[in-house]
């Protein structure tokens, strides 16, 4: 199946736009974004990891995670700040301690909406960030190294389905 | 106090990109007077009163301008005689692309390994 994804910058608001389709319905994608034992199954590039620490998925509450890599532990917190259930939740994000305290000032906003089909659910994602070196930090800080080995990964993968 | 910060956490030292920053580029673009003018820059280098006479705004606050891009460190100075000519410094307006291209692949392979969780889940349920 081809599924959609859509990325889209503007500069001048600093807002990043995603839209990428879903081969699930609505229920099943709305739990894999906010159910902890799902997104630590995906939200880290591998060989990396991700563990929660505490979900408490609800307003007010927050997503404490940690980024397992071989060399060292990255924690990240979501806050969330406006759920409507099965529709669409926003959230603070930023890095921190292991506590949940922030460690930076830097902080992206991101609203995620969800939207069923008739096979699949679209996922809208709108992240704005405060400064340029948070959106820095999100790349170079949590993912660079874990990336470059997914995506060779991902080249195998490719290279495979090829060759069917 | 930022930069030690960041260096602490992380393995790599990305401080740098903090210390020398004293403006953020994003900061540059977001005034739309200052996007015109490094679109006007970006084709060729201009001297400050080349540059106001394409605005309906005061020498002063296209001076100001021009300041706040030097200090993003966007602008490059070329003194000929007794002008100074404003160059835009691509490579660095590059630079927040090639940051974005590497947020882009993360996303994408991010989304990737979800697309494999939600099958194992369907499968599961079957």
């Amino acid at each position: 199946m081809n599924l959609l994804f859509d990325f889209t910058v503007d500069k001048a608001t600093k807002t990043i736009h995603i839209t990428r389709e879903f081969a699930a319905d609505l229920d099943l994608v709305w739990d894999a974004f906010t159910k902890a034992e799902i997104l630590d199954e995906w939200t880290a590039p591998k060989p990396w990891r991700v563990r929660t620490k505490e979900m408490d998925f609800r307003e007010g509450g927050r997503w404490l995670y940690a980024m397992i890599t071989p060399e060292k532990t990255h924690w990240s917190l979501a806050e969330f700040i406006e759920i409507k259930p099965k529709s669409s939740f926003s959230s603070r994000n930023t890095f921190s301690d292991e506590n949940g305290n922030y460690i930076i000032d830097g902080f992206s906003l991101t609203k995620n909406s969800f939207k069923a089909g008739t096979e699949t659910t679209t996922v809208h994602i709108e992240k704005q960030f405060d400064q340029l070196s948070t959106l820095e930090m999100m790349v170079a800080g949590g993912y660079k190294e874990g990336m470059a080995a997914g995506l060779s990964n991902l080249d195998e993968y490719l290279r495979s389905m090829v060759k069917i | 106090m930022r930069s030690q910060l960041v260096s602490g956490i992380f393995e790599k030292p990305i401080g740098f990109i903090f210390t020398n920053m004293r403006r953020d580029i994003f900061q540059a673009i977001a005034d739309p007077t200052r996007r015109a003018i490094i679109v006007l820059i970006a084709v060729q280098a201009m001297t400050p009163n080349a540059i106001a006479e394409h605005f309906d705004i005061t020498r002063q606050s296209i001076s100001k301008h021009l300041r706040i891009l030097s200090e993003c460190d966007l602008l490059a100075h070329k003194q000929e005689g007794r002008e100074i000519f404003y160059e835009l410094k691509i490579d660095k307006m590059n630079e927040i692309d090639n940051w974005l291209a590497q947020f882009r692949e993360i996303m994408k392979k991010r989304f990737q390994q979800l697309d494999q969780v939600l099958y194992t889940i369907k499968n599961k349920k079957k």
